[in-house]
């Protein structure tokens, strides 16, 4: 029964993650010099590559805004003490909702509704796939993780099949749907600055960028501000304090899971409306496990949730500079960069809490005596 | 046991069994024990007393080796020496008996004595020597207790005795019991303190930590008080009171029983029809239990923990369904049939003070703040924006916090860093905040200090007289028969008797909550 004074909340916003990111870069560094590579050379084309290569900057926030929409779906989840696996599944049937909204809308409304139904659309079909399990975790006591990885099976096997059978675009071969209507398509960065009479480079950077920053201040309306968000957090933190406080557990359980489904199935919007412009197959390429990591890194808080997207962002997009710059690092050798910092900041994101604290403690005792 | 050997050590020359010399320790910043001093004179039983959070457990788990001191020396027979783990303090015969008791309900007696010694691969050798021990300990200390039994098929009070005898077995020649009559009747209490006594006689050195001030003044020799994390002061009980060592612990004059004027009942708030209701395992936890509480007086439900008050408080309070029977609360009648929610409850003027309040109360990684709306979120208590308005609600925690004299005065603070009588008064006053109607409490001063113990005690009273219907359910009954205008007794679900608070005292109480009903139901 240690009693260990928990860290303040800079150090462990902020300290913390900078000391696992640090570790994390430190190991890969022993890696790269291993394999006989400059390890200082390597991080700095990455960070090259991440930010001043021209678009390189917009594939970064490109790729942000798709770690937002699954750390924020993580991080919603979490805060009710419920661990949603499922964002992948979620993104990916999110791009039914859009598919569905084109169709039955486009034909008859001026592009600015559709769009925003096409929002809508796929936030539903994101919250509709997180329903179920939310509903079997409430009422039937299914763990939530073991049901969100089932999911996701559900919705690769069910995209492949909708793909490569009834959506699949006329005449085709490979498995994608017909392209949604030029309405429902969002404006590229480089459109949207066009207007502005700027010229910057193309990239796949979208205006969905600014539905995920719109999202983070929902997120954090919606956690500290609204009396939902206090319910969500009392049924994370203690379910029976919340049964006393008369919280509905299980109705609340079930909200935060769709609520948490809805913000993956943004994602769709990114990939479907803004970059691929039709649903492809496996578009979600990973961005819902990853997001676990950004909900974790940034420690489930919309300002911590941006800078970690921000920092998967470019290490997907620098890391890919890294596989072109340099003959002995492939592209495996990303990935395990980017394993790396998933292991620290998300598995051991807690390993140098203990020491921190230590140390922290011992740095103000020794002010106290200065005093 | 009786020859110590004598060596001057550390300046102490006096031949105590255990002695502490100037032992700190400290978690972070929080320094939980400051330069202790105790010496133990070997074969007395000797008490330590102090509030919560005072210190006494962590001095305690330093003694057991569960914590190492930052500084300090520890004197065992004179000799100095260093604890570093359990097994040394069990090779220097220092046991344990803890609060909750560290046994394993589906082995047996004999089984569980014998853990930890299992005297090699087989056990055949290790269980003939340990009921052989077992035995003889039994005898010497008129303790037996078959050793084939299943612990889950023994009372509290055996069990307790399986836990002294496991520790006697180890060889113990100090016994630290801690809180060792929190969950007892009375007359167990009793049965332990006469075993303690010949564990005395017999040259056992016993360690009493206790808050419970009686206890300190029926048994021990000596008594030292711990304050703060320091030792404030070391008494010979037949030289002390209970005024003094009150006033010591506190550090302040404290009044042990609240002053209580005359109950005026009014109208009836609370009838309670037949209730009845079982354990999601099929066992009736409540038997047909009827009764009426009215406006303005405090109805004391007195029982040894677990005879059925923790489902009737969570039925009154709209936690739990009844499965049997029915209750009128205010006016408004619940039968099996009808939705019934806390919030149903509280909307009705109902107050629950819930008697475990780390797992009800209060969220202890909320804010004091957040925690002072628990349950009232959907009420004006959040302010009158249509989001959570931080500032009103900042307020409204300051208000109470000053009203109640929550300390440290911070509605940023995170509940678990409150001390236990805090955290009480926070859900206290957040419970009263609306003036309820009827007010269900649970162990209101469980784990809570002697001053905030006045308090409390004092408000409730003071909701009485404002014409509140309270239901008091304590497993103290000092607290019961100080505060109840009448005191119903429960035993397995049921009710034994219901008596005037006047009638009652220990002796009657600790019968009928055995289920002995000999008290005439008034």
């Amino acid at each position: 029964m240690s009693v260990r004074k928990p860290l303040p909340r800079w150090a462990d916003l902020i300290l913390l993650p900078l000391i696992n990111l640090c570790a994390a870069f430190f190991v890969c560094g022993v890696v790269v010099w291993i394999i006989g590579e400059n390890p200082w050379v390597a991080l700095m084309v990455m960070i090259k590559g991440a930010f001043v290569y021209p678009g390189s900057l917009g594939y970064t926030l490109y790729y942000t805004t798709n770690f937002i929409f699954t750390g924020l779906a993580v991080a919603t989840a979490f805060h009710a003490n419920l661990f949603n696996i499922g964002g992948e599944g979620q993104a990916y049937v999110g791009s039914l909702g859009i598919l569905l909204a084109t169709a039955l809308f486009a034909p008859y409304l001026p592009s600015i509704f559709v769009i925003l139904l096409c929002i809508v659309c796929s936030a539903l079909m994101g919250a509709a796939w997180a329903l179920i399990p939310g509903y079997l975790q409430a009422k039937r006591g299914s763990h939530v993780v073991i049901t969100t990885i089932m999911f996701n099976f559900l919705a690769s096997a069910l995209m492949v099949w909708l793909l490569a059978g009834p959506l699949i675009q006329i005449g085709q071969q490979s498995p994608q749907s017909d392209l949604i209507p030029e309405s429902a398509h969002l404006p590229s960065a480089e459109t949207f600055f066009g207007w502005f009479g700027l010229d910057i480079v193309s990239s796949p950077l979208n205006l969905s960028f600014i539905l995920a920053l719109i999202a983070l201040f929902v997120f954090w309306m919606l956690i500290w501000k609204t009396r939902l968000g206090y319910e969500i957090r009392a049924v994370g933190k203690n379910q029976d304090a919340a049964n006393y406080a008369g919280i509905n557990v299980s109705r609340t359980i079930i909200i935060t899971m769709t609520i948490s489904g809805a913000f993956a199935g943004l994602l769709a919007i990114n990939e479907v409306m803004g970059v691929q412009h039709r649903a492809i197959l496996n578009f979600t390429a990973g961005y819902g496990f990853t997001g676990i990591a950004v909900a974790l890194m940034g420690r489930n808080h919309p300002i911590g949730i941006f800078f970690a997207s921000l920092l998967f962002g470019a290490l997907f997009q620098g890391g890919a500079e890294l596989d072109f710059e340099f003959k002995s690092i492939t592209r495996d050798m990303v990935l395990l960069i980017q394993g790396m910092i998933i292991l620290f900041s998300g598995a051991l994101a807690y390993m140098f809490n203990p020491a921190l604290s230590r140390i922290l403690t011992r740095v103000w005792k020794g002010g106290k005596q200065d005093d | 046991m009786s020859n110590v050997t004598q060596k001057t050590s550390g300046g102490s020359a006096a031949c105590y069994i255990l002695e502490l010399q100037k032992v700190c320790k400290s978690f972070g910043l929080v320094q939980a024990n400051k330069n202790i001093d105790l010496q133990i004179q070997p074969g007395t039983i000797h008490g330590i007393i102090g509030e919560n959070g005072a210190g006494k457990s962590t001095l305690m788990n330093i003694l057991y080796g569960l914590h190492r001191a930052d500084s300090g020396s520890m004197f065992i027979d004179g000799a100095p020496t260093r604890i570093k783990s359990s097994a040394d303090a069990l090779s220097l015969g220092i046991g344990m008996v803890h609060q909750h008791f560290m046994l394993i309900p589906r082995f047996t007696v004999l089984e569980n004595v014998m853990l930890g010694s299992e005297g090699g691969a087989l056990l055949k050798l290790g269980r003939a020597s340990t009921i052989a021990k077992l035995k003889e300990l039994g005898q010497t200390f008129d303790m037996e207790v078959d050793p084939d039994l299943l612990v889950s098929d023994l009372n509290v009070g055996m069990r307790q005795r399986v836990e002294i005898l496991k520790a006697l077995k180890g060889g113990a020649k100090i016994l630290i019991l801690d809180e060792p009559t929190g969950v007892l009747t009375p007359q167990e209490a009793t049965q332990l303190f006469d075993i303690l006594n010949k564990l005395r006689v017999n040259g056992v050195t016993i360690l009493l930590i206790t808050h419970k001030l009686a206890e300190i003044m029926a048994i021990t020799d000596n008594v030292s008080i711990m304050r703060g994390g320091e030792m404030v002061g070391h008494r010979k009980t037949s030289e002390t009171n209970p005024q003094e060592l009150a006033e010591l612990m506190v550090g302040r004059k404290v009044l042990l029983n609240v002053e209580k004027p005359e109950a005026m009942p009014m109208d009836v708030a609370l009838t309670v029809k037949n209730l009845g209701c079982f354990s999601s395992r099929g066992h009736k936890v409540l038997d047909n239990l009827s009764f009426e509480v009215r406006a303005g007086e405090i109805l004391g439900i007195a029982g040894v923990s677990g005879n059925g008050q923790t489902p009737l408080m969570e039925i009154l309070s709209g936690m739990r369904k009844p499965d049997e029977g029915s209750f009128e609360i205010l006016g408004k009648k619940i039968t099996p049939e009808n939705e019934v929610t806390p919030n149903i409850m509280r909307e009705n003027f109902i107050g629950h003070i819930p008697e475990d309040r780390h797992k009800h109360g209060l969220i202890l990684s909320f804010e004091a703040y957040e925690n002072m709306i628990l349950g009232f979120h959907n009420s004006n208590l959040t302010g009158t924006k249509k989001t959570l308005d931080k500032n009103y609600m900042l307020e409204h925690c300051d208000a109470r916090m000053e009203e109640y004299d929550i300390r440290p005065r911070n509605s940023k603070l995170l509940a678990s860093s409150f001390s236990g009588g805090n955290q009480q008064k926070i859900v206290v006053a957040r419970e009263l905040y609306k003036n309820p109607k009827l007010l269900i409490v649970g162990e209101p001063t469980r784990g809570v200090d002697v001053g905030a113990i006045e308090f409390i005690h004092k408000q409730l009273i003071a909701l009485r007289d404002r014409g509140c219907a309270i239901i008091l359910v304590s497993v103290e009954l000092d607290e019961i028969m100080g505060l109840s205008d009448r005191i119903l007794v429960m035993n397995k679900g049921q009710e034994v008797a219901t008596i005037r608070g006047e009638d009652a005292n220990a002796q009657n109480l600790g019968l009928m909550m055995a289920g002995i009903s000999q008290g005439a139901k008034n």
